[in-house]
């Protein structure tokens, strides 16, 4: 097992990665990463695609698994490399359980009801009660306005709607920290606003959080921090509103160019 | 050509008719869900991605899959006892060699029914927290399963009618039984126009009821 404490780390560190790799088969895709958000902090990853910032999110809960390194979030901690075996299915999915995360496909499941898809957490792996668990989805229903949804099945709902049950979905573990990847670039342009509405709610909440995202404002506006990846290395990393407004590499600049020709 | 057609001496044969077609629907029946469980364990198993478990197994599909029902039957009942030293009923033979079938097909449905889920839920089950067998129970296989039911169908059916085979092995299903009927009354046509229409009475229903749970599920 691969569980134990990583180095002495700041209090109030809730996501650390330190010299994280990974390659798909002869591919590197990540080139030793290594980034921190506090508690309560949101850091928005941009980069262009390829640049390996979805590879890098899917690390952090673990779907993907690094090559090398160490991932650390709250308390629990995963070393990978040579030394360590591959972690069991049974510590993965402790360790995934108290991160929350939404997809640009939403992936929400099917065959069950809004209710039911938020519920199916807290009943399945922290087996909670029936009763209890839908008083918590109806409240987190409430919470991203789709209350009157509850018993509709995914297929009847928006896209915008669909992302904000999966939120309410990833929200129902109680996570210490919620990954967004890139979860409004498969919505129509006029139900974005209602997703990033909710994650600046959560964020105002002091949630932890990482966004992948190509709306470079709203990574400006929520985030604290913003990190600017390309080929698998972080090539700057700083406050937000500098990183996007006042980039310092050529590389950010030369990428950012392309969106200061749209509305920022 | 003018052939009097009389059905009217069957009746005298209702008995033999009546436990052929037991053993027609009793063989269907219980080498379908004996071929449904092994064929769901080997497309587990097939799953793992392990090579030393998907090759043999990859094997044993094939060679079942695609050699005929009637000398597997034969190679089961006559080789098989040979190799392993006991002697088998007709019956244990033809339910081993009929599951075995079964099951080949069977399996190829079940995985290829897993397989066809997107990989998305897969991803949002784990992120979740969920197990693996969580994941497969509760988000893959309800899922799964409502897609398979047309091939699992369209399999039972093929099944019922490889049980006519089993008349090789003096197994007296209905076709054995119209065989022992045709011999001692010399009317071929009459004995399996009707053995035709006794399946056509079990099928047709099955087959129905497969359309209609089809359009239910597809929702």
């Amino acid at each position: 097992m691969t569980t134990q404490a990583v180095r002495a780390m700041p209090e109030t560190t809730m996501i650390a990665v330190e010299h994280v790799r990974k390659a798909f088969g002869p591919v590197p895709v990540l080139k030793d990463i290594s980034l921190s958000v506090p508690k309560g902090g949101v850091l928005s990853l941009i980069g262009p695609s390829g640049s390996g910032k979805s590879t890098l999110l899917r690390c952090l809960n673990l779907l993907t698994i690094p090559c090398e390194g160490t991932i650390r979030i709250g308390s629990h901690a995963m070393r990978f490399g040579r030394d360590h075996r591959m972690p069991r299915d049974r510590d993965l999915a402790a360790f995934r359980s108290t991160v929350g995360m939404v997809f640009q496909n939403f992936n929400l499941f099917p065959h069950m009801s809004v209710v039911r898809n938020v519920m199916e957490g807290p009943v399945t792996v922290l087996g909670q009660g029936r009763d209890e668990a839908r008083d918590l989805a109806v409240g987190l229903l409430d919470k991203v306005g789709l209350r009157e949804k509850a018993d509709a099945y995914p297929d009847r709902l928006s896209g915008g709607q669909k992302q904000r049950v999966a939120i309410a979905r990833a929200l129902a573990m109680k996570p210490e920290v919620m990954l967004f990847d890139e979860a409004t670039s498969a919505l129509d342009p006029e139900l974005v606003g209602e997703v990033l509405n909710v994650v600046r709610q959560l964020a105002s909440e002091g949630m932890t959080m990482v966004l992948v995202t190509h709306e470079i404002a709203f990574a400006r506006d929520v985030a604290d921090t913003c990190v600017f990846m390309r080929d698998g290395f972080v090539v700057e990393e700083g406050p937000a509103r500098q990183v996007i407004e006042d980039p310092q590499q050529a590389a950010t600049k030369a990428f950012l160019s392309h969106f200061h020709k749209a509305a920022v | 050509m003018n052939y009097e057609w009389d059905f009217s001496f069957l009746l005298q044969y209702k008995g033999l008719i009546a436990i052929g077609a037991l053993y027609t629907i009793g063989f269907t029946i219980v080498t379908a869900i004996a071929g449904f469980v092994v064929g769901g364990l080997i497309a587990v198993a097939r799953l793992a991605n392990a090579r030393v478990v998907t090759i043999p197994l990859l094997a044993f599909i094939e060679i079942f899959r695609c050699t005929p029902v009637l000398v597997q039957l034969v190679w089961i009942y006559y080789a098989l006892p040979i190799v392993i030293g006991v002697e088998l009923k007709p019956a244990t033979a033809a339910f081993i060699a009929l599951t075995l079938y079964g099951a080949s097909f069977f399996a190829e449905i079940i995985r290829g029914g897993i397989a066809s889920i997107d990989t998305g839920q897969w991803d949002a089950g784990r992120a979740l927290g969920m197990r693996r067998a969580a994941l497969m129970r509760r988000v893959v296989l309800p899922q799964a399963l409502k897609r398979m039911i047309p091939p699992l169908v369209n399999q039972v059916v093929l099944q019922l009618k490889n049980t006519s085979l089993l008349s090789v092995l003096a197994v007296p299903d209905l076709l054995y039984q119209g065989q022992l009927i045709t011999s001692a009354t010399y009317k071929p046509l009459e004995v399996y126009t009707m053995i035709a229409i006794i399946y056509f009475i079990i099928l047709f229903p099955l087959t129905t009821l497969a359309h209609g749970l089809e359009r239910r599920l597809a929702r």
